[in-house]
């Protein structure tokens, strides 16, 4: 089995935002650049499990971006993957990302492919479905569980106020989120590894975008927390009601 | 002609639905057209009733196989309907299913998209539309320039826009491709607000201490008539269940009233609450985080601010 596992880049979750250029670029001054935490944590270590319970899975990892998305990629590699392909493609609009995806994709012929939820920078929560358009296969979005049974992939996916169970066979496209699989932290002989492990560099074919960002803003501050003493609860309630009259 | 997704449950029509009739109405107003709302499947809604959140018309793809979904078959099925319909902006709600189908569609359109939009687009030059990004901790202004634009629009970020007006039912055949995915279980938790529906969240960390410990968040919240949340530490030590984690790598909400209890305020969990119209933090750690991002908040223990809330709130009601 093929599993194509899509990597993205992403701000490290404690980066403090702020732009540039008129508000028009994050300031990538100090910014720690991880693998998006759904991809690495749960659609790549979801991966790494499938193979452990069958040795002849072999994991392809691809990412669309420029060269400094290389140490990502090698990180991914250190966890697990076999080899990766990098489009030479800074394109942020998903629609160019996913066709991308979706060009590589129908070369390999993978079994499953597997992405991450959202990324947590643009959250966009848009490439699986994209996929799913554009290679015409099953996709289970927001996925928790997958188990393979056979040819039958069996995937819980959460919906709104539960969870659903739906069976289906390959070829598929998996969105991963939490629960799918554990955090791993990579090992030393994975480092090493990852090394000389193919890495292969496509040029970009796609380059029509479809959005683009204007501009960013931060957030208005908070006016200030307003304190109550704690023998006062009254008092809450009643701001609460009268001020900012959500109860 | 704006198109909006209606998105069902068990036939019910979602809440999310409703509020994205008013938001694609409203864009319709904008843009001088018609609203009309698209339902798969069969519901016990009347569909009539759509109109009074702004729907002109309600077409109806009145298919039962339609109402188990499939990302696949109604990305599908709402497409061909928008293309043979001439829409030219589409709406879904930022919920499950919409963030399934809505980019799908999008992709058959050839149609610029923006998810988890938060304002009406701005449309007097170019259509612009504001969203979140970096998990609730900036806004972009996206331009679409396609055509044809798709916009999922965040749950209660827009509210909903109530009139008389009725829509007309218009049952629309439509080839329905065959599904090759089988449902074989739907668990739903049973009683309770989803989470990303609840208006009113109270939510509890590490500070309170233990599993044992929650009677009195469950006391407050049932005082309110509030969903529980809790913070990451709380839901991967099993005290709370999964699905009660919000933040970064948890479910975002945006509540109307996010209560956090006994919970720093740790950036990753702030990402995924600080949409909330209202905080208030109660912890006994004056320099705890969250305090900068609340609107309210009592410095105190846990254990003795909460029941008090509690029954300051069952004395208002009483009043009431
Ligand atoms: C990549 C990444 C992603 C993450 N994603 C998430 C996420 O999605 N959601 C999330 O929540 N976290 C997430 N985290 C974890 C996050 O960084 C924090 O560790 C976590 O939110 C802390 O949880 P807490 O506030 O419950 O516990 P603590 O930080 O331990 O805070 C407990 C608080 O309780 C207070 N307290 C103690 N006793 C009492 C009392 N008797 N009365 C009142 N207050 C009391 C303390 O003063 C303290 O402020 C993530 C971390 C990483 C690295
Ligand atoms: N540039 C990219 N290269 C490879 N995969 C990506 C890229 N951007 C997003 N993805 C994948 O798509 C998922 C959802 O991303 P998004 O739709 O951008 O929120 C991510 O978790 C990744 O698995």
């Amino acid at each position: 089995m093929k599993i194509l596992v899509c990597i993205s880049k992403t701000p490290d979750t404690t980066t403090k935002i702020a732009f540039t250029e008129g508000n028009t670029k994050l300031d990538e001054n100090g910014v720690q650049w991880i693998i998006n935490p759904y991809d690495e944590w749960y659609s790549l270590v979801k991966a790494i499990e499938l193979k452990e319970k069958d040795a002849s899975v072999t994991i392809h990892l691809i990412t669309v971006g420029g060269a400094d998305t290389e140490p990502i990629i090698r990180k991914a590699l250190a966890l697990g993957g076999d080899e990766a392909i990098r489009v030479n493609n800074n394109s942020n609009d998903s629609f160019i990302v996913a066709q991308e995806i979706a060009a590589i994709a129908k070369e390999g012929s993978y079994d499953l492919i597997l992405t991450g939820k959202e990324t947590i920078d643009y959250n966009s929560a848009s490439i699986g479905s994209m996929l799913c358009a554009l290679l015409d296969q099953n996709f289970i979005s927001a996925a928790v569980k997958l188990d393979l049974n056979g040819n039958t992939l069996q995937v819980v996916r959460e919906i709104d106020g539960g969870e659903e169970t739906g069976e289906l066979n390959f070829p598929a496209i998996i969105s991963c989120q939490k629960g799918m699989a554990e955090q791993r932290i990579p090992n030393m002989r994975g480092i090493m590894a990852a090394r000389t492990k193919p890495l292969k560099v496509v040029e970009a074919s796609v380059t029509n975008a479809t959005t683009h960002i204007k501009n960013f803003e931060l957030p208005p501050a908070k006016s200030g927390v307003k304190l109550i003493d704690p023998d006062n609860m009254d008092e809450l309630v009643r701001l609460l009601k009268e001020e900012a009259k959500v109860i | 002609m704006v198109l909006i997704y209606i998105d069902q449950d068990e036939q019910e029509i979602k809440k999310a639905s409703f509020e994205a009739i008013s938001y694609g109405a409203t864009i319709a107003k904008q843009l001088g057209t018609t609203a009309e709302a698209l339902l798969l499947g069969t519901v016990k809604n009347n569909l009539a009733d759509l109109g009074k959140w702004g729907a002109n018309k309600v077409h109806h793809v009145n298919n039962i196989v339609l109402n188990s979904f499939d990302a696949r078959v109604n990305a599908t099925v709402v497409a061909e309907t928008a293309k043979s319909l001439g829409a030219t902006v589409l709406i879904f709600a930022h919920n499950l299913n919409g963030r399934a189908i809505a980019p799908a569609v999008a992709v058959k359109l050839g149609a610029g998209i923006v998810t988890g939009a938060c304002a009406l687009p701005k449309t007097d030059a170019g259509f612009v539309v504001t969203k979140t990004v970096f998990s609730g901790k900036a806004f972009a202004s996206i331009e679409i320039s396609t055509p044809i634009k798709v916009i999922s629009i965040n749950q209660n970020s827009f509210g909903t826009v109530i009139s008389d007006a009725i829509a007309t039912v218009h049952e629309l055949a439509v080839a329905v491709p065959s599904s090759t995915l089988k449902i074989t279980s739907v668990h739903k938790i049973q009683g309770e607000v989803p989470l990303t529906e609840a208006s009113l969240v109270v939510s509890g960390g590490r500070g309170l201490k233990g599993p044992e410990h929650w009677g009195v968040l469950l006391d407050l919240a049932k005082a309110l008539g509030a969903s529980t949340a809790c913070s990451r530490p709380v839901s991967d030590a099993d005290w709370r269940p999964h699905h009660e984690h919000v933040g970064q790598t948890g479910i975002q909400i945006a509540p109307n009233l996010y209560i956090a209890i006994g919970i720093s305020g740790a950036i990753q969990h702030l990402a995924g609450v600080n949409r909330s119209k209202t905080i208030v933090v109660i912890n006994k750690d004056g320099e705890a985080p969250f305090f900068k991002a609340a609107d309210y908040g009592v410095v105190g223990d846990a254990f003795e601010v909460v029941p008090a809330l509690t029954a300051a709130i069952l004395k208002s009601k009483s009043n009431a």
